[in-house]
């Protein structure tokens, strides 16, 4: 099969960018990214710079991959990563607009590259969770209702791929943050940070510059791990819970961008 | 303090504590928090609103006596006014800070973004806001204080002030308009407000969703009854 491919190609951050356009012929036994893998084996054969893509896994686990197919993030099979998406959905002669995901928080690197460091620090604001350290604990030692460890696993699922940042029409990384907030709330070992730890993480996604929920609900849509926004509602009853409850007056201390492991 | 090879995680000094309410009003989450609450306030009005006046139906006598009624006890109808119109001014300062922030969160925009699943309600509430704010103006110079009353205008007389004031097609549309606006806010807003206070069920959300949907629109049709009554000849 054969493709046009519009992509759009950024040197780097000060680059404004451009759509170019490319041809490439494929087969639909391909995933998309194998597809893309043709289209720079022959850009390095003329001599041209190759797209620049993030993956890392190729099956769906790591969250490295991801962009925008047709103003789709993940593309139009849904949910699943580009990397899980086949050539198969696509057919002989169509035309793909290849975008990089789109927010202040993500600075394009390069390409469809971005910097998801903002993710990463906001899990860091989460900070530590305590635990008792010593001799293994008896296995179940700490008896957890099942719908309560069945939620906080299926939002666990969380690869941090920044689909649902790409979708939301105010790029807000509330499904992310509420995913993360929601796999420790829900069981017991989470509870002794559980008010501070969504202060401090809702502090560092606003000061990230991500934007607000409007619960329209684009963002549960693309993900590729399932998450619902129910995580988002979980979040929101936290965090105004420990506004509430909170004895302290301090603000939460929030992760300086350039300063950490995670810049 | 770190350890040779490795970056430790730094973190900004926090600033001085800007008091627990303004925090609140900072972080988007207690915002949308605060706009639920207002847009309790005003949707219990709408309701309250739209209830009086389907007593025009009933006559000139019900809706003109239950006017006089509300004008009894000034206090209480002070008291009212101030609270909508304070709900109503944080709720569409808090809307209107949200929106703008939309140019911050993404400076470049997409060249295609398609949307899969939000409804055109969602993705309208700034305009629907924006046009009830609008509206919510002209009404009460209309209606409540009559400066911009097309016929007529006769002190807390609402059957006879609607009679005159829908005669006149313009008023009308703007206000068959205004109400379609208000059903999308509804439309939308009902179901929201439960997600931005954290209230989610996979059984009762759902539900929600279609009941915020149909209250909205019969809202927005209930009221739009009145100027096609008008304008038919069904109430004269
Ligand atoms: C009759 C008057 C009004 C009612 C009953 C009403 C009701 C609501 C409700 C229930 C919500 C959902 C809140 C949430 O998601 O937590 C909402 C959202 C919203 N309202 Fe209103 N509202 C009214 C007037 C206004 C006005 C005058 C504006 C002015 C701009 C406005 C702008 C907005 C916006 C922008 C949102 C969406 C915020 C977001 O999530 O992005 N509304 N409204
Ligand atoms: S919530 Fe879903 S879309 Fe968002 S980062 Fe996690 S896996 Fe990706
Ligand atoms: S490359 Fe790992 S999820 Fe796609």
């Amino acid at each position: 099969m054969r493709l046009t491919l519009e992509i759009w190609r950024q040197k780097n951050g000060s680059d404004p960018g451009r759509f170019v356009t490319y041809e490439v012929e494929a087969n639909e036994h391909m995933s998309f990214l194998e597809m893309l893998d043709v289209l720079n084996q022959g850009l390095i054969a003329k001599g041209e710079e190759p797209v620049a893509f993030d993956n890392d896994c190729r099956e769906g686990i790591c969250g490295m991959c991801g962009f925008l197919i047709d103003g789709q993030a993940h593309g139009p099979n849904h949910p699943g990563t580009v990397c899980q998406l086949h050539m198969r959905f696509f057919h002989d002669g169509q035309k793909l607009r290849l975008e990089p995901w789109r927010a202040a928080a993500f600075p394009i690197v390069k390409d469809l590259v971005v910097n998801r460091s903002a993710l990463d620090r906001i899990i860091a604001a989460g900070g530590y969770n305590s635990v008792r350290t010593g001799s293994a604990p008896e296995a179940n030692a700490i008896l957890i209702n099942k719908n309560d460890s069945d939620q906080a696993m299926e939002a666990a699922a969380c690869i941090g791929c920044g689909a649902c940042v790409a979708a939301c029409p105010n790029a807000a990384a509330a499904l992310f943050t509420g995913a993360k907030i929601t796999q420790l709330s829900l069981l017991p070992q989470g509870q002794p940070e559980r008010y501070i730890r969504v202060i401090n993480m809702a502090g560092q996604h606003e000061s990230e510059g991500f934007g607000h929920c409007t619960s329209i609900g684009e963002c549960q849509a693309v993900c590729p791990a399932g998450i619902k926004i129910e995580v988002i509602a979980r979040m929101n009853k936290d965090f105004i819970r420990a506004s509430l409850k909170r004895r302290e007056t301090t603000p939460p201390a929030t992760i300086s961008k350039s300063g950490s492991p995670y810049a | 303090m770190s350890v040779a090879g490795t970056k430790s995680i730094e973190t900004e000094a926090p600033q001085a504590s800007p008091g627990a309410l303004l925090a609140f009003w900072n972080n988007p989450i207690g915002k949308k928090a605060l706009m639920s609450l207002t847009g309790i306030i005003l949707s219990l009005y709408v309701f309250a609103h739209l209830l009086g006046n389907m007593q025009i139906y009933v006559g000139a006598e019900a809706i003109n006596g239950y006017a006089h009624l509300l004008h009894k006890n000034l206090a209480l109808l002070w008291t009212a006014r101030v609270v909508l119109l304070a709900a109503v001014l944080v709720h569409a300062l808090a809307g209107v800070q949200l929106y703008l922030n939309k140019a911050n969160t993404r400076p470049v925009q997409y060249a295609e973004r398609v949307n899969i699943i939000s409804t055109t309600a969602s993705r309208t509430m700034i305009w629907s806001g924006v046009l009830i704010f609008a509206f919510v103006i002209y009404h009460v110079l209309d209606l409540t204080v009559g400066v911009a009353h097309a016929g007529p205008y006769e002190d807390v007389m609402p059957y006879q002030n609607v009679l005159s004031g829908f005669r006149f097609l313009p008023a009308a549309i703007a206000y068959v308009v205004a109400m379609v606006g208000v059903g999308f806010h509804l439309w939308h807003g009902l179901y929201s407000l439960f997600q931005s206070l954290g209230m989610s069920h996979p059984r009762y959300t759902p539900m929600v969703q279609k009941g915020a949907a149909i209250v909205g629109t019969l809202v927005a049709l209930a009221n739009i009854s009145v100027p096609i009554a008008v304008l038919t000849g069904l109430l004269r």
